[in-house]
């Protein structure tokens, strides 16, 4: 292992660590990932842009003030990988839309501003989604990321660019956007932690809008810890954001460091289970559960018997908010403007522009979000889907009552491969199965590797749920599962990814 | 209720309504598309009764007010800088009026 080698694979908490100590500079560490995105992203296309001066200067700055003595924060000089649904006022913010290609917003999200403040290095912004509308990054208008465990397969989505960033080690830190799966999921297929953050516990200004009530920004690691130092650095309440809780941010980092579950209530969803599930995804869940047993959590089975309508709620009200929320890219203030011939009227420069500028799926959506609320579907549609959402809120608030986590599967395969899915749609929809109800009724969500599917030989994650501002409890689940499988397997899990060592020569720890 | 199948002239009623001027064969596509998909959420129906309040968001929260400050502007020039096309200092947009 090369000394370059042995910065990228240090977790963010021990980078963090360096820079303080002046064992390693900011600048060192900045130029040997940004070095590392040199070498790997043309395998792996994590990156839509890369920013090596913006990060080199911000670097720079982080090692003057700890020059100067100044007191730094717990992730100052870590690079980070953010997700390019974030407006950033010095790089490109596209959402994977060429709608958007090229837009240079005039303004930071509170996300962007939150994580300069803490010293955070930004290398750049990562592929998605379009609009963070699918689960493989199929559908960025830029072409789709790959899977650093295979590269012939999806990292999933839609943050699946900032997850292939960190399991590349492209960057040790990666931020993404939770609307119905797309941190935990791309998270589970990539072997890393994703968290879904409560609703109103991270700030959605200047995140671009695809769904305002689910949309969730959060964090994408390689630890446990390393999820909780960045939770810290960008939640709290934001007076620009009116869904955002004004109320103390979870104690998530001393959660992570305690890492114990005795005596902790756990429940195993009775619904998030079964057919359509592979048979190495549910022999790693049901493993990683004895292994909670074995850590002292007590198990009992819940039933949420809504849970099975949460995935066609979820695609009836996501739709429909995009529907509206994406109705602003009209080609008239800022980005795509096609066939304003000096003659066509605004109408019809705005329906060319939108049919150029928006790919499959996001006009699928559209139009199914216009369907949902038009008047005469409206009550059957969106109506249902929202009483659904009640009665999922409610499923949860009876499991609490007698648990205090969820656990299921993240999703119920392991990474696909890329194309599979990418022309029908519902197979893709079927990826967020167990993520969405945590979406809808707001409460927090992680994902934590358990393992490979032995079938495949690919990351699969256990997902742990907790109530409204109980984010603190599932990262000392997530964190005292971590600890037993890094400890019984002798090294983190993403040691073992061929993929990317395959393509770039680098010998991964488990193969030295 | 019982769901009557999507038809290739409602998508093209939703592309106009949500102006995305499509061709024929997106819309056969999206028709064929829109109408499994609608299918399966449909499913919905089956278990919301009439006395389950909705849930529209998921923060429980209303009426959310802050202090009314006066924080400076973006500014005429940082504003125009990514128009598609502007013109003294203002956007400059394509004819909202029919010529007859």
């Amino acid at each position: 292992m090369t000394a370059a080698d042995e910065l990228i694979t240090m977790t963010a908490a021990q980078m963090a660590q360096a820079v303080a100590a002046g064992e390693i500079s900011a600048a060192e560490l900045a130029a040997a990932h940004l070095d590392r995105i040199a070498q790997t992203d043309v395998h792996v296309r994590a990156f839509l842009h890369v920013a090596r001066e913006t990060a080199l200067t911000a670097a720079r700055a982080v090692d003057r003030r700890r020059a100067a003595g100044e007191p730094l924060g717990p992730l100052a000089g870590v690079p980070l990988a953010l997700k390019d649904v974030f407006t950033t006022a010095d790089m490109p913010t596209t959402c994977g839309s060429k709608i958007l290609a090229g837009w240079q917003p005039p303004y930071d999200a509170t996300v962007t501003t939150r994580l300069r403040a803490a010293g955070v290095v930004i290398l750049g912004k990562t592929n998605m989604d379009e609009f963070a509308m699918g689960s493989s990054t199929e559908n960025s208008a830029f072409g789709p990321s790959r899977n650093p465990w295979d590269l012939g397969r999806v990292p999933g989505g839609s943050s699946g660019g900032s997850a292939a960033a960190v399991a590349a080690y492209q960057a040790p830190l990666g931020i993404g956007t939770d609307t119905g799966g797309s941190i935990r999921q791309p998270g589970a297929v990539c072997g890393l932690v994703g968290v879904k953050p409560t609703y109103g516990g991270s700030s959605r200004y200047g995140l671009v809008a695809f769904a305002s009530s689910l949309d969730t920004p959060g964090p994408l690691t390689r630890t446990v810890l390393d999820a909780a130092l960045l939770h810290e650095v960008i939640s709290g309440h934001d007076p620009r954001d009116s869904t955002s809780l004004d109320a103390p941010v979870p104690p998530v980092v001393a959660a992570a460091r305690a890492a114990d579950v005795a005596g902790l209530r756990v429940g195993v969803v009775t619904e998030l289970s079964g057919e359509g599930y592979a048979s190495g995804v549910l022999a790693r869940f049901g493993e990683a559960v004895e292994l909670l047993e074995a850590l002292g959590a007590k198990i009992a089975e819940v039933s949420c018997p809504h849970f099975d309508y949460a995935l066609p709620a979820y695609y009836l009200i996501a739709p429909s908010e995009c529907s509206s929320n994406l109705a602003r890219f009209d080609g008239m203030r800022y980005g795509l403007r096609v066939g304003d011939d000096g003659t066509a009227s605004a109408e019809e420069v705005m329906s060319l522009t939108r049919a150029a500028g928006f790919g499959p799926e996001v006009k699928r959506r559209i139009m199914l979000g216009a369907y949902a609320l038009s008047s005469g579907y409206y009550d059957a549609y969106y109506g249902k889907a929202q009483q659904v959402r009640t009665l999922i809120a409610r499923d949860f608030a009876a499991a609490f009552d007698q648990v205090d986590v969820l656990v299921s599967p993240t999703t119920p395969t392991t990474a696909f491969p890329i194309g599979e899915r990418v022309d029908d749609p519902m197979a893709m929809y079927l990826a967020d199965l167990c993520t969405i109800p945590a979406n809808l009724a707001g409460n927090a969500a992680i994902s934590v590797p358990c393992g490979l599917a032995p079938e495949d030989g690919l990351p699969v994650g256990l997902q742990i749920m907790a109530p409204v501002l109980a984010d603190d409890r599932m990262y000392r689940v997530a964190a005292a599962i971590e600890a037993a499988l890094d400890q019984r397997r002798g090294h983190p899990l993403l040691a073992e990814a061929r993929g990317i060592a395959a393509v770039t020569g680098t010998e991964s720890e488990a193969g030295r | 209720m019982a769901r009557v199948s999507i038809t290739r002239d409602e998508v093209a009623h939703l592309a106009r309504l949500s102006r995305l001027a499509l061709t024929d064969s997106e819309l056969e596509h999206f028709a064929e598309q829109l109408d499994v998909i609608i299918g399966a959420v449909a499913r919905v129906q089956e278990v919301a009764a009439v006395d389950i309040p909705p849930t529209t968001h998921a923060a429980d929260l209303s009426n959310v007010f802050r202090d009314d400050l006066v924080v400076p502007p973006l500014g005429t020039q940082a504003a125009l800088a990514q128009a598609p096309a502007a013109e003294q200092d203002r956007f400059r947009v394509p004819r909202i009026l029919a010529e007859d």
